[in-house]
């Protein structure tokens, strides 16, 4: 046996009813600790308990009732003695249903809209997937201080702001979902944009993304847009390996070896999302999920459905009014109607300003003045993408492309 | 638990409005008030006059300094507050994003700490 295993299997759902039966996330975290060290020490020697959760909750919860007690004999305050009295009740109700009610309480309390949207992140890492402040540290390329400090902060505000370790109410419930998708979505796409060369950390905030959002899907089953949002992160997840050349550039989905794509991602994110459409998910997530699907049934990059990806696009701009968007959707539609008409539709973005220092909008317009042979306007273009561009396989592939079009422009 | 709501809004906007849309503010902060007071939420709750009338006071050194205006010059003014008690965080939020203050400027919440027993 051993601690990681243990954690895995147990972690957030101990820690979830801990913090229900004891109201103090913070003792909890600590009680949940000293509970795995114990299971640690004992099992090995006296056996694996029949029911290992509940073993691991009593043992936390009875540390953080210790930690409480003498709390309360220093401090001496009514409130804190009449409280813990209603804790020390020893009817505590550990039955499955209540553990999955925790699990969701825990994640809905991570990612309360009352909380900073990073804090939210750091928060749901540590707490509901249970990893190291260190490793926490480590994928946001903060210091661990910064990121320690920032996790003792928010559940300070959990504490002293009242916030409450409940399921939102159901006139609520959508709109608190959609900051915990959300959530779920920012810790993969951090572990999907290719910032730095600490791959392997990375490609565990992906697993985790993924992981959470089946977690989600399994708690809350009536909600189609969850298993949208798991495909789309299956179907990016695919083209993980895809995407990086050799050299650590990115590689176009045009360009990328098909068949290094993960059929097994694709073989599961394709039927999730046919369920989830079925089901009549029709946000943003499943659009976004609908776009890689027509890209993972493209046997070649020239069989792809673009004017059908063009559609989704103008669905998702309708859903979700972005810049960003809107440039995605400039480009299908160049791959679909011809470059001419996407030059346009970038120009009339470029006029608009929202995206001035964003390196993809001029890439994009390298891109298609690259395709119409316009050699020259091709390497300005690429020039302008390389001097904002911040992550080093994006400038990697910038400036190769720029080397290539120099050299027809001067040949 | 007790939540502090102080309300900010833009004092310029306020004296742009209309007479009648002083009194239908009026109005809406009065049915606001009584809903609360209703729901067994309400501690305490007033207006107040524009910063323009603000003095703040320090003492350093033994020696108190009174300067004109408020503490801090800010883009919105404490317009008002209520002193509410609420379950959790959840109500106190529901309570605020009722409140018509939340539509005209901004309401900040602030949890109070809690006097010591005894």
């Amino acid at each position: 046996m051993n601690l990681e295993s243990l954690y895995r299997e147990h972690w957030r759902s101990v820690l979830a009813t801990t913090v229900r039966l004891t109201g103090d996330f913070d003792l909890s975290e600590e009680g949940v600790q000293d509970a795995f060290v114990a299971a640690l020490e004992q099992w090995p020697r006296d056996g694996t308990p029949g029911n290992p959760y509940a073993w691991l909750v009593s043992t936390a919860r009875h540390r953080v009732l210790d930690q409480l007690r003498r709390r309360t004999r220093i401090l001496q305050k009514q409130v804190e003695i009449d409280r813990l009295a209603e804790l020390e009740t020893p009817e505590v109700d550990l039955s499955e249903t209540a553990m999955v009610d925790d699990q969701l309480r825990l994640i809905f309390t991570c990612c309360h809209p009352a909380l900073a949207v990073e804090a939210q992140v750091a928060l749901t890492l540590r707490t509901v997937c249970g990893l190291t402040t260190e490793e926490i540290a480590r994928c946001f390329l903060t210091p661990v201080a910064t990121m320690a400090q920032r996790l003792v902060r928010v559940k300070r505000k959990i504490r002293d702001a009242g916030l409450p370790f409940a399921m939102p109410p159901r006139d609520r419930l959508a709109e608190r979902l959609d900051g915990v998708m959300l959530v779920v979505y920012l810790v993969f796409t951090e572990g999907y944009a290719a910032t730095s060369g600490q791959l392997w950390i990375r490609r565990q905030l992906c697993e985790e993304a993924i992981r959470l959002g089946r977690l989600l899907c399994e708690l809350m089953p009536r909600h189609p847009e969850l298993r949208a949002l798991v495909a789309l992160m299956l179907l990016h997840d695919s083209r993980r390996v895809a995407r990086m050349g050799p050299g650590e550039e990115i590689v176009t989905l045009e360009a990328q070896d098909r068949t290094l794509w993960d059929q097994r991602r694709i073989a599961e994110g394709v039927p999730l999302l046919d369920t989830a459409l079925r089901e009549g998910a029709n946000g943003e997530y499943a659009l976004q999920a609908a776009i890689a699907a027509l890209h993972a049934r493209a046997a070649r990059a020239e069989d792809t459905d673009w004017a059908q990806i063009a559609r989704l696009y103008d669905a998702l701009l309708q859903k979700r009014p972005s810049p960003v968007v809107e440039l995605n959707r400039a480009a299908a539609i160049a791959m679909a109607e011809g470059s001419a008409r996407g030059l346009a539709l970038l120009d009339a973005l470029e006029a608009k300003g929202d995206l001035a220092g964003y390196h993809l909008l001029p890439a994009a317009k390298a891109d298609l003045l690259r395709r119409e042979g316009r050699w020259r306007e091709a390497a300005e273009a690429y020039r302008h993408a390389i001097a904002l561009v911040t992550n080093d396989p994006e400038r990697r592939f910038l400036t190769r492309r720029l080397e290539e079009v120099d050299a027809k422009g001067n040949g | 638990m007790e939540y502090l709501l102080l309300i900010y809004d833009n004092e310029a906007d306020f004296a742009k409005m209309t007479e009648a849309e002083h009194a239908a503010m009026h109005a809406d902060f009065g049915s606001f008030t009584q809903g609360i007071q209703k729901s067994g939420n309400f501690r305490a709750g007033k207006q107040l006059q524009p910063v323009a009338t603000a003095t703040t006071v320090r003492v350093r050194e033994g020696k108190k300094v009174t300067t004109d205006g408020p503490f801090a010059e800010t883009r919105e003014q404490l317009g008002g507050f209520y002193l509410i008690e609420a379950k959790n965080l959840d109500e106190a939020l529901a309570i605020a994003e009722n409140c018509p203050g939340a539509r005209l400027g901004s309401i900040e919440v602030r949890p109070v700490v809690p006097a010591p027993s005894n």
